[in-house]
């Protein structure tokens, strides 16, 4: 029987590659019902299946596929019209199709899958139309040589004149397979071998009918054509991929020792001779990395399927957009992804889109959008799942994370929006107010991200209410080797994968006493005006450092969203390292996320960045630069919507000030500039104006000898200032800059505004800077209201 | 293959691999042994459970070794003295146990096989499947799983 075994199997794969294509078809067909080139699509995909099973007497699955072929043709011949209840019949007749395959696959028979009743369905789906008489609906529990006769008057006028025997012999012989089921091995086989020769035959009937250039179905051509794809590719087991991917690595590991070791060397032939095998072993593993690689379509496929049956569910219609199909990750993460990825697609269609109607209300279209896009960043996959519906309300997530006690009351009030939202992975949170099938089922944010960490990756949710949300996935392309830095610590070396470093201080003894200084106890280091957590490795690992120069090695980390430094002894290179799981007595530990082999041999553990920075990091520090974060966000988000005032400082220096805090432009002569102790003030409109200049105030020196000042005066609630800037540029519109938490003191943060970096000036301390009383004091003197009225 | 942990303390008889451990003789099951070596570079693991010696490589694979001593409640071994690694197969993982010296492998008759001696205390019997009566020695029987179960 191991012939017929082969048969089966090859009929498995392929079916279900043709399955995943026929939801897709399916779905995609619902959008343009009178696609006759889907219809055909689908038509074939069914006979295909109809006609194997005959032939291998699979008797159930033919005569799912059967009824399922007679409901295609008609739709195809225009009968039937395409109705939302007709495609859901039509996809449960796929599912049924899928669930006799999988019974097939693990009992090698149908096993106990019921398909009378998707028979029941799909006639009565193609009877609540009026069907013509002379056409009989099949019985539902009709035998195959009964469907055979009702067959042939429904599909042979349409146009597939070639393969339509192909298919009704088969089923003839599969009749007689089952007549016979008490000699059904003998038989089986006896018919097999002929039907393969009759199948042999009808082969070269299509291709003296190609020779003959008939006007032949396209279905046929495009069968061809897909042959022809299959002969230049094979198949590989799995299991084969992984041993090389281990042996590359192996190679890897044995390349970075006799690559080091021939740095000592001074024989050119022997340099020669390893740069070669450094450049081999490279792209030797890129190329078996590639091999492991496959599209994320793959897995997204799926999902078309997923969000109508529950757009339909929830009553919501949802368009599914994907961008990037094509990007390629391996498949081990591929598998990972593909449960969180589903469930945050189904989170999206059940709670992010809303309905029609709220949706018309909103004033957006009834129909919600799905977005998902991958794309290669800095060696990772992104992947990014976004919809455009109500957003997340950070006040309704902290409300039900107090109530379910995840943080307290003081704790969140501390926290900006942005971190609120990421209490949502906390485990034991989901604000789903009533269980419903689709959410519910256990498996919550909590799970999505710990099983993306659990491949090394990282999930964040980004939302604006009444806009939508995105969840950013971030996946390292590949498990196996991953890029790292080696540093020292107590003599021992540790591994940091690249994936969550940012870059590295490195501070000798003089610059160290300064820099890093004790807030509360902890260590923080001002890296460009921001202060920098630091963790000392030691003091996690309870070990003492040897080293007592002084100096401070800082590796800027980034974990959850949150920057920390780790404080090592030496940072000793960059290395392409193999991950080894290490046993389990090491994972309790939970400080490392496996072992590698250096390359010169010793073992070195790889520091689980994410672990490290919640163990390490005191949690009041922890908040205290989530709130810095949080205010700067904010701020960020309230001038991605401002039009803001360009001024140049000096020195190049461009600085933006959102235009609502600009009350007037003035210009005021420099010799009007009067002194009151240490300050500079100007007499404007009866009042006395403190002055700040900005460019002092920033640290540039521009040019201080002009006759003329440029000033932006700003009044609120009587008091005034004026901000002295070198020059006015430009009013822009924020919306677009690309930001960055880059600044120093005054500012908070930087953007490229008109193509050009753009420091964001701190405007409350700038202000301070000129009259520290402002936001203070009462008003000094009701004429100084005047510069308000005026505008 | 028979498993100790299926039968901790039913008498087998079979060959073990003897180790000397602060001059007591033990025995593991040959079938569980991979291979045994000379002492090696160890990587120390910072708040591991004391018994974790440290990690071995292991021709490219990173390996667990775990110091039997204090395991079984043991002084640690003297200064100067390099330990032995017997590497076990467990499951499909391996893992090391760090041993005094490597003796014989010997046959042993589940006739001559006694429950642990009262003797021994609570942490060291509860990784001592029990003792075969040799000629002039007593060979512990360990169960390895329960021993490197750290």
């Amino acid at each position: 029987m191991d012939g017929l075994d082969d048969i089966v199997e090859e009929f498995l794969v392929e079916s279900h590659e043709n399955l995943d294509q026929l939801d897709t078809d399916l779905v995609a067909l619902e959008q343009e019902p009178d696609s006759r080139e889907r219809l055909s699509s689908i038509f074939r995909t069914i006979h295909t299946i109809k006609g194997t099973s005959g032939f291998l007497a699979f008797g159930r699955l033919e005569e799912v596929t059967h009824v399922g072929e007679n409901m295609l043709s008609r739709l195809r011949d225009g009968v039937l019209d395409l109705t939302p209840e007709r495609t859901s019949v039509l996809l449960r007749m796929v599912d049924t199709v899928r669930s006799l395959l999988a019974s097939i696959e693990a009992t090698g028979g149908e096993g106990g899958v019921d398909v009378s009743a998707v028979v029941a369905e799909i006639s009565a789906a193609m009877e609540d139309r009026s069907v013509p008489a002379a056409v009989p609906s099949p019985a539902p529990a009709a035998a195959p040589a009964a469907q055979d006769v009702v067959e042939a008057p429904v599909a042979e006028p349409v146009a597939e004149p070639v393969a339509e025997p192909v298919a009704a012999e088969p089923v003839a012989a599969a009749a007689v397979v089952e007549a016979a089921e008490a000699v059904v091995e003998a038989v089986v086989e006896a018919a097999a071998e002929t039907v393969q020769e009759e199948v042999h035959e009808e082969h070269a009937d299509e291709a003296h009918d190609e020779h003959a250039g008939a006007a032949r179905p396209e279905g046929q051509g495009g069968q061809q054509g897909r042959r022809a794809v299959a002969d230049s590719t094979i198949r590989v087991d799995v299991d084969l991929l992984d041993s090389l991917m281990l042996l590359v690595g192996e190679l890897v590991l044995t390349r970075n020792q006799i690559v080091q070791y021939v740095g000592r060397s001074t024989d050119t032939d022997l340099v020669r001779a390893s740069q070669r095998l450094n450049l081999i072993a490279s792209e030797l593993q890129e190329g078996v990395m590639k091999t492991r690689m496959q599209p994320i379509d793959h897995i997204w496929s799926k999902l078309p399927r997923v969000v109508r049956d529950l757009g339909l569910q929830c009553g919501k219609t949802v368009r599914l957009e994907m961008e990037g199909k094509d990007t390629e990750l391996d498949k081990t993460l591929l598998e990972a992804v593909k449960d969180p990825l589903t469930h945050l697609v189904r989170n999206s269609v059940d709670h992010g889109i809303e309905s029609p109607d709220r949706r018309r209300a909103a004033g957006k279209r009834a129909e919600g959008v799905l977005t998902l896009r991958a794309k290669h960043e800095s060696g990772q996959v992104v992947v990014e799942v976004a919809d455009d519906g109500a957003g997340i309300d950070p006040s309704r997530i902290g409300a039900k994370a107090v109530e379910r006690g995840l943080v307290t009351a003081d704790q969140l009030s501390r926290m900006g929006p942005q971190d609120v939202l990421q209490l949502i992975f906390l485990p034991g949170f989901s604000t789903a107010a009533a269980v419903t099938n689709v959410s519910g089922r256990g498996v919550g944010m909590d799970v999505v991200k710990t099983n993306i960490e659990s491949i090394g990756g990282t999930i964040e949710v980004e939302s604006e209410p009444g806009r939508g949300t995105v969840c950013r996935l971030r996946i390292p392309l590949t498990l196996a080797i991953v890029p790292a830095l080696t540093v020292e610590c107590a003599g021992d070396r540790y591994a940091i994968p690249q994936i969550s470093l940012q870059e590295l201080v490195s501070l000798d003894a003089e610059k160290a006493a300064n820099a890093v200084e004790e807030v509360g106890g902890a260590p923080v280091y001002r890296l460009r005006g921001e202060l920098l957590p630091l963790v000392r490795l030691t003091d996690v690992l309870g070990l003492t450092s040897d080293r007592h120069d002084g100096h401070v090695v800082i590796a800027v980390l980034r974990s959850e969203g949150r920057r920390f430094g780790l404080v090592v002894d030496r940072v000793i290179n960059t290395e392409e390292i193999v991950v080894k799981a290490v046993g389990g007595q090491l994972k309790a530990i939970g400080l490392y996320s496996g072992a590698t082999v250096l390359g010169d041999g010793a073992v070195a553990l790889i520091l689980d960045v994410q672990a490290l920075a919640r163990r390490a990091l005191r949690t009041e520090t922890a908040e205290r630069q989530e709130a810095r974060e949080a205010a700067a966000r904010t701020v960020a988000a309230e001038t991605g919507r401002q039009r803001m005032l360009l001024a140049a400082i000096g020195e190049g220096r461009r600085v933006a000030i959102p235009l609502d805090t600009v009350t007037r432009l003035e210009q005021v002569r420099t010799d009007s500039v009067e002194r009151v102790g240490n300050r500079e003030v100007v007499q404007y409109r009866g009042a006395i104006l403190p002055i700040v200049r900005l460019d002092r105030h920033l640290g540039a020196y521009g040019t201080s000898d002009r006759e003329v000042l440029e000033v932006i005066v700003y009044s609120d609630h009587g008091r005034s200032v004026a901000i002295v800037v070198g020059e006015i540029l430009d009013i822009v519109d924020g919306g677009a800059a690309v930001r960055s938490d880059i600044d120093d003191l005054g500012l908070l943060g930087s953007a490229v505004l008109g193509d050009k970096v753009t420091e964001l000036l701190d405007v409350r301390a700038a202000i301070l800077a000129a009259d520290p009383a402002f936001y203070t004091a009462p008003v000094p003197t009701p004429s100084s209201t005047a510069a308000l009225l005026e505008v | 293959m028979t498993t100790p942990t299926d039968t901790p303390t039913r008498a087998t008889s079979g060959q073990l691999a003897t180790f000397r451990l602060d001059g007591d003789l033990y025995g593991v099951e040959v079938e569980h042994v991979q291979e045994v070596l000379r002492s090696q570079v160890l990587t120390r693991v910072p708040l591991a459970p004391p018994a974790v010696a440290g990690l071995i490589n292991l021709r490219g694979q990173v390996v667990t070794a775990i110091e039997l001593r204090e395991r079984l409640g043991r002084p640690p071994r003297p200064a100067g003295t390099d330990a032995v690694v017997i590497v076990v197969r467990l499951h499909g993982e391996a893992v090391s146990l760090l041993v005094d010296s490597i003796a014989d492998v010997v046959d042993v008759d589940a006739a001559d096989f006694e429950a642990p001696p009262d003797t021994l205390d609570g942490q060291a019997r509860e990784l001592i499947r029990g003792a075969y009566k040799l000629d002039g020695t007593l060979l512990l029987a360990l169960d390895v799983q329960k021993a490197v179960g750290a």
